[in-house]
């Protein structure tokens, strides 16, 4: 089969549906839009569009990112700029099809922006926007955009060109353009792709693997997921890419079995790809063979760990081992392997459509290119994001983020997850590059941004990460089974008002020797968010260990709850909201909690009628 | 050996490296592992009980008693945590009246924990038989539980 003439049909296919006489409704169907009820959207387009007797196409696509303005709606109009809407219900998707499909008029009050080749006057560019402006999306251009069920919308927006271009190159030009691109890996550590391949490449046998390890364990991150759901093809390319490079026959998708709608969508693009010939045997007729498996991940996070991850797919405990050797010279069945991050190989593949200096016209020295986070937490404007490496903190929360929510103080965000720490206020000028994270004391990680504001506790938070590690570590080693426990123990202390000033010179001995005594990346990162909120908020432990007083009001034992006597009113809501029958008083008198039996779970300051806002939770405890 | 086993290892061809999919498989069907089903698999596989123990019980997934009819995932995330997942399961717990890791005695709730449902832009959230509940609070916990629970 020729390219050439799947192009030809895909690109006729995608005109006609971006710019042809037909309406189109295109809705944003990953996994942030169902949650917000875009299956229900989609079903009141169709009934309505089948009701008022129109031609119109509805189209599932994936996300744009604005996951704070789900349900995302892009409708077409014959002749008109492509209009995107936010916070389309089925009563606005109802509306929608009178107002804009049928009598042309525009919903201002929905409206996010447009998508138009020439700039209109009257409307906003969708790019324009203060969240899209800073952004620069190569390895997203696809999602939100394209229907990731169908091959030919890929196709038709380059999609597969870079395996073609491939075809035309030896392995070791495919390498060298990695190279002269500077793409580091994508997945937390940042080395050169390049590097890694030609180890691979060079590795004596026959037999070579490659792994996309699609397992995205970081709690508070979803890019890969966002991927995979709205442009599956772009991975397939890019695995079909490296696996020419490296000399591999097989390949594998290592994904977590929580993303469903991930793993519905690749099963069917392999299968796409495969009928094309772009994929499996003789790929395009160049007598290149390459197959691809999907190994569904049974939820581990020390399987982002490579040795691990091979031990899982080869049915065991995901368990690390001692390395050298490292994967690439014997790895998967003790052959040499390359295990990559999905974003690293959808990378490769843009790359290749194009070529290296488009890619590395952007990023740093250093950092080359773009980098996908996913930016949550205490933010305005969540969601998916891309900018090109080197971006300063500050202009992806608060241009981009929109800042932190209801006049809250900003105060840390935490990336890397569990393995990165946590960047204090004063450091948001840092450049978000490899090289000036790891110099702050925490890593890029694969790209989860979480928020932080006056309100959260950030002895609290190391306590999270801690309590994490320990539980997922594998019990290998003693440094990090015993190590994080230990440590976790005395984090537990202090946020229950019994720890002690020399605890926080221990907690940095035990981190400094996990560290550097744990045999793989789990334990070695683990007490990252120890050792950052120590550096940077040391305070907040002191007053926790001296004052035993919780100031963001998140430990329990360090903070208390009391009614304020000019404003309750004896509604008696709260008496019978408390499960431990700590609130005392009669029906319009002044009711009054018995500290001693207050288990300080909350629920009377939730209950508690707004008009009256009767109860206060105060830091520390009450004398 | 029950029939659906059968039905089930008829797909797999008994090696080794197909066991954390087998058990994946199994449990879909079963809604947990049971002690004779793993004896089986291992017998299929021809390998010791104790590895298929060993691997059932290094992974998150797999469970050993059955789900409720309703069965709720709970995201501990990042986002999650810090916008209140745990006083969400609190307030899960004191509904239903069992744990996190509990199944009701009517089979009808059971709750589970996970590291991340990858929804953190809609924190906190759960998911209910995989459909995903986002932007909670102890409010919308109780509205949910109301009207579609009972």
């Amino acid at each position: 089969m020729d390219l050439n003439n799947l192009v030809a049909e895909a690109t006729k296919e995608w005109k006609e549906l971006i710019k042809g006489d037909t309406p189109a409704v295109f809705v944003g169907n990953a996994t942030c839009g169902r949650s917000a009820g875009s299956m229900d959207v989609i079903e009141a387009f169709q009934q309505e569009i089948e009701k008022q007797h129109i031609e119109c196409n509805v189209v599932e696509v994936g996300c744009i990112g604005l996951c704070y303005l789900e349900p995302l709606v892009m409708v077409y109009k014959p002749g008109a700029p492509l209009v995107c809407y936010r916070n389309i219900g089925t009563k606005e998707a109802t509306a929608l099809v009178d107002s804009h499909l049928i009598k042309d008029t525009i919903n201002q009050e929905r409206l996010i922006g447009v998508i138009s080749d020439t700039p209109q006057a009257a409307l906003p560019e969708l790019k324009d926007i203060p969240v899209m402006k800073p952004q620069v999306r190569l390895v997203l251009q696809n999602c939100g955009h394209i229907d990731p069920n169908n091959l030919n919308h890929y196709i038709a927006n380059k999609g597969y060109s870079g395996v073609a271009k491939m075809l035309t190159l030896q392995p070791e030009d495919v390498i060298e353009r990695i190279k002269e691109s500077g793409l580091r890996g994508r997945g937390g550590a940042g080395f050169p792709t390049w590097r890694k391949w030609q180890f691979c490449r060079d590795a004596k046998g026959t037999s070579k693997y490659l792994i996309c390890n699609a397992d995205e364990g970081d709690p508070g991150a979803f890019m890969n997921r966002s991927l995979l759901e709205g442009d599956p093809h772009s991975l397939l390319e890019g695995m079909i890419i490296a696996a020419y490079a490296i000399g591999a026959s097989t390949g594998y998708i290592y994904c977590r079995a929580e993303y469903p709608l991930a793993l519905v969508r690749l099963r069917l693009a392999i299968q796409q790809a495969e009928e094309q010939k772009l994929l499996g045997d003789d790929i395009l007729g160049s007598g290149f063979n390459f197959h691809i498996k999907i190994k569904e991940g049974a939820g581990a996070f020390v399987c982002g760990e490579e040795t691990a991850l091979i031990a899982s797919i080869e049915g065991s405990r995901g368990m690390p081992r001692p390395r050298p050797p490292f994967p690439a010279i014997a790895g998967l069945w003790g052959k040499p392997t390359i295990i990559n991050n999905v974003e690293t190989l959808a990378s490769v593949a843009r790359i290749m459509q194009n070529d290296p200096a488009w890619f590395s016209q952007y990023g740093t020295e250093m950092s080359k290119g773009t980098k996908t986070f996913a930016l949550v937490g205490k933010v305005q404007n969540t969601g998916l994001i891309e900018v090109p490496l080197g971006i300063s903190l500050k202009e992806i929360i608060f241009d981009i983020g929109g800042g932190v929510p209801n006049n809250k103080k900003f105060k840390a965000v935490q990336t890397g997850g569990p393995s990165g720490g946590c960047i204090p206020a004063h450091l948001l000028d840092i450049a978000m590059d490899y090289d000036s994270l790891a110099q702050a004391g925490t890593i890029m990680g694969s790209g989860g941004l979480v928020v932080m504001d006056e309100d959260t506790c950030m002895v609290d938070v190391a306590r999270y990460f801690l309590d994490f590690a320990q539980k997922e570590s594998c019990g290998e080693c003693a440094p990090c089974r015993l190590g994080t426990k230990q440590m976790l123990d005395i984090l537990e202390d202090i946020t229950s008002g019994k720890g002690t000033i020399e605890d926080i010179e221990l907690l940095e001995s035990m981190g400094d020797g996990i560290k550097k005594g744990s045999l793989c990346g789990l334990g070695q990162t683990a007490p990252n968010p120890v050792l950052t909120t120590l550096r940077y908020f040391r305070n907040e432990y002191e007053d926790h260990i001296i004052n035993k007083k919780c100031t963001a009001k998140v430990c329990r034992d360090l903070k208390y709850y009391d009614i304020l006597p000019d404003k309750c009113t004896g509604c008696h809501i709260c008496f019978k909201a408390c499960p431990t029958n700590a609130i005392s008083g009669t029906a319009k008198q002044l009711h009054q909690i018995d500290q001693s039996l207050c288990i300080k779970c909350g629920m009377c300051l939730d209950k508690c009628p707004v008009k009256f806002n009767a109860i206060e939770c105060y830091a520390g405890n009450k004398i | 050996m029950c029939e659906c086993l059968e039905t089930i290892f008829k797909k797999f061809k008994g090696k080794e490296e197909e066991l954390i999919p087998l058990l994946q498989s199994v449990q879909e069907e079963a809604g947990f592992l049971s002690e004779s089903a793993m004896r089986d698999i291992a017998k299929f596989l021809r390998i010791p009980q104790s590895k298929v123990h060993g691997v059932a019980t290094f992974y998150a997934q797999f469970r050993f008693k059955p789900k409720g009819r309703k069965h709720i995932m709970l995201c501990r995330g990042t986002a999650c945590h810090v916008k209140g997942a745990p006083r969400i399961l609190e307030e899960i717990e004191n509904h239903l009246e069992i744990k996190e890791g509990e199944t009701s005695a009517d089979l009808e709730h059971s709750i589970e924990s996970v590291a991340c449902i990858g929804a953190c832009s809609l924190a906190p959230c759960i998911t209910v038989n995989n459909k995903v509940h986002a932007d909670l609070t102890p409010q919308k916990i109780e509205a949910l539980f109301n009207k579609r629970m009972n």
